[in-house]
């Protein structure tokens, strides 16, 4: 099967947690998915921030997720820049986590001309900097 | 809309001009901003020591409008950069009309340059890192902005039943036109198969689904109707503008709509008028898929039915019933700084005066719209619409 990694894991960027995502980086860190849920309205927040933008207050908890959703869209990227190059094609897309929000990420370890918008895909944590990057593969 | 607040013929754009390079490897980044803003001043009969009004967006280099407005010598009592990608220069003009309105200038000048073929060019912010957002946007992959551009086109096409055949349409329509533009980056016509048959870049877009990457520049000059009244020659009269910023709505990202179901209404409000009335559109094409998007946003067509409007030369100018970007458009003329919003409103001007190509001049071109893009398609976008009229409109 081609894979959308044959030569090795995708690159990573290092993120820089700051004070308003640093509770999701440190629980990625474990292969866990934290999601930040307002204190105030209970809404789930994303991208990770403290200051909710549905009620405006600033505060949150932050909440085990499944780690479970569906590709909301992708794309199959043919040509990437600097170390992307080499692991061409792969596939970028938005997932829609079961929780609710669209996340951008990578859908890996799979054929990239078999995923399909619906596909049902599961968490995978792979290492970046520090901690680690939520993509997804088939599955779940 | 508070009734009696509107730019409606309270200003016109005078002077307008495109750079003629596509390439310019010998000029800096300011020498093209000052040679567009002469071009445009002299086409509209005024000097550098007439204006008193400055805009400019994110390619301007150094400190922006402060370097650009010392670099160029101006005395300036009013000064904006706005700063919404592509769209900027769409909303600069509804900004200058709305200060000459207000009494705060009498005459503005916008420009934008950029390098982005030939280096020393800003490639454009719309997706730089810093932002509260970038932790979650940097690690993907994205190989500049067509990844985004693409998953808008994955999703519209899941949703309804849009093809690469007829996003291929646009492409074959802006290239009809650039045959006629002598400073066209890309003159030759192409066919659909021929855009189908281009390399994929990031699918479903093709290599031939995107617009070209040019060096150079362009600028407009905005006045008052008593400047206006004295010129030597006939301007765009301003109807209407409306500004729409899209995010990505707390994880409900929407890849299927733009901000121009928000910022099309209010320009045609403001100007008084319906989409019937319009004789020719410049719609913001990065991609193909862009201007599909914003046909069906702006209300040319149902949502959705986007690709069965463009089909048997809807946009083909002279005589199809919507033509737009008669320059040949971002898709094969021009697209500097990688912000197409400027030359939108350029094209929108030649086509108001009737010095469009005479192959793809609209007869009786009475009201046009220009429509700029900026950002990232459906998530984290600017959008802007002008109507502009003749001046007796």
């Amino acid at each position: 099967m081609t894979t959308s990694n044959p030569t090795g894991p995708l690159p990573a960027s290092a993120p820089h947690p700051n004070p308003d995502d640093a509770p999701f980086w440190e629980a990625a860190a474990e292969d866990r998915l934290v999601l930040p849920r307002c204190t105030s309205c209970g809404t789930f927040i994303w991208y990770p921030r403290t200051f909710c933008p549905e009620c405006r207050k600033i505060g949150v908890d932050w909440v085990e997720a499944s780690g479970r959703g569906v590709v909301y869209s992708f794309t199959v990227t043919h040509r990437g820049a600097g170390p992307w190059a080499e692991h061409a094609p792969y596939v970028i897309a938005y997932v829609e986590l079961d929780e609710g929000p669209r996340v951008m990420t990578n859908i890996v370890d799979v054929d990239p001309d078999r995923v399909r918008i619906g596909d049902r895909v599961t968490a995978v944590f792979q290492p970046a900097g520090d901690t680690k990057v939520l993509r997804f593969r088939p599955g779940g | 809309m508070v009734h009696g607040m509107t730019i409606r013929g309270k200003a016109y754009i005078v002077g307008v001009y495109e750079h003629p390079g596509r390439e310019l490897p010998d000029l800096n980044i300011p020498q093209i901003h000052a040679e567009v803003a002469s071009g445009a001043l002299a086409d509209a009969g005024l000097g550098f020591g007439d204006v008193d009004a400055y805009l400019c967006a994110g390619d301007a280099p150094g400190f922006g409008p402060l370097s650009m407005i010392e670099y160029m010598g101006l005395k300036c009592s009013y000064v904006d950069s706005t700063e919404t990608g592509g769209s900027s220069y769409v909303c600069h003009v509804g900004h200058a009309a709305s200060a000459i309105a207000a009494g705060k200038c009498q005459v503005a000048l916008i420009t934008l340059a950029g390098k982005p073929r030939t280096g020393g060019g800003q490639p454009g912010a719309a997706r730089g890192p810093g932002g509260p957002e970038s932790n979650f946007e940097f690690s993907w992959g994205l190989s500049g902005p067509v990844g985004g551009y693409a998953l808008a086109a994955q999703r519209h096409m899941h949703e309804f039943g849009t093809t690469s055949a007829q996003l291929a349409e646009i492409k074959v329509a802006a290239s009809l036109h650039a045959q006629h533009n002598p400073n066209a980056f890309l003159r030759r016509p192409v066919t659909v198969d021929e855009v189908l048959d281009s390399p994929i870049v990031s699918s479903p877009l093709h290599r031939q689904d995107c617009c070209v990457v040019t060096d150079g520049g362009g600028a407009l000059v905005v006045v008052s109707p008593e400047v206006a009244r004295d010129l030597p020659r006939r301007g765009a009269k301003i109807l209407g503008h409306g500004e729409a910023p899209k995010h990505t709505d707390n994880g409900r990202i929407d890849l299927t709509h733009t901000g121009a179901v928000w910022s099309g209404p209010r320009a045609l409000e403001e100007a008084g008028i319906s989409l019937g009335d319009i004789d020719y559109v410049s719609i913001y094409d990065s991609f193909t898929i862009t201007v599909l998007m914003t046909l069906e946003d702006l209300g040319f067509c149902e949502k959705g039915r986007g690709g069965d409007f463009v089909r048997d030369g809807t946009l083909v100018a002279p005589h199809g019933k919507l033509p737009f970007n008669t320059d040949g458009g971002g898709l094969c003329n021009n697209h500097p700084a990688n912000r197409g919003g400027m030359t939108k409103v350029l094209e929108a001007v030649r086509q108001l005066r009737g010095e469009a190509h005479p192959a793809v001049q609209v007869p009786d071109c009475t009201i046009a719209m220009a429509h700029g893009t900026g950002g990232n398609l459906a998530t984290r976008m600017g959008s802007a619409t002008l109507v502009l009229g003749t001046e007796d409109a």
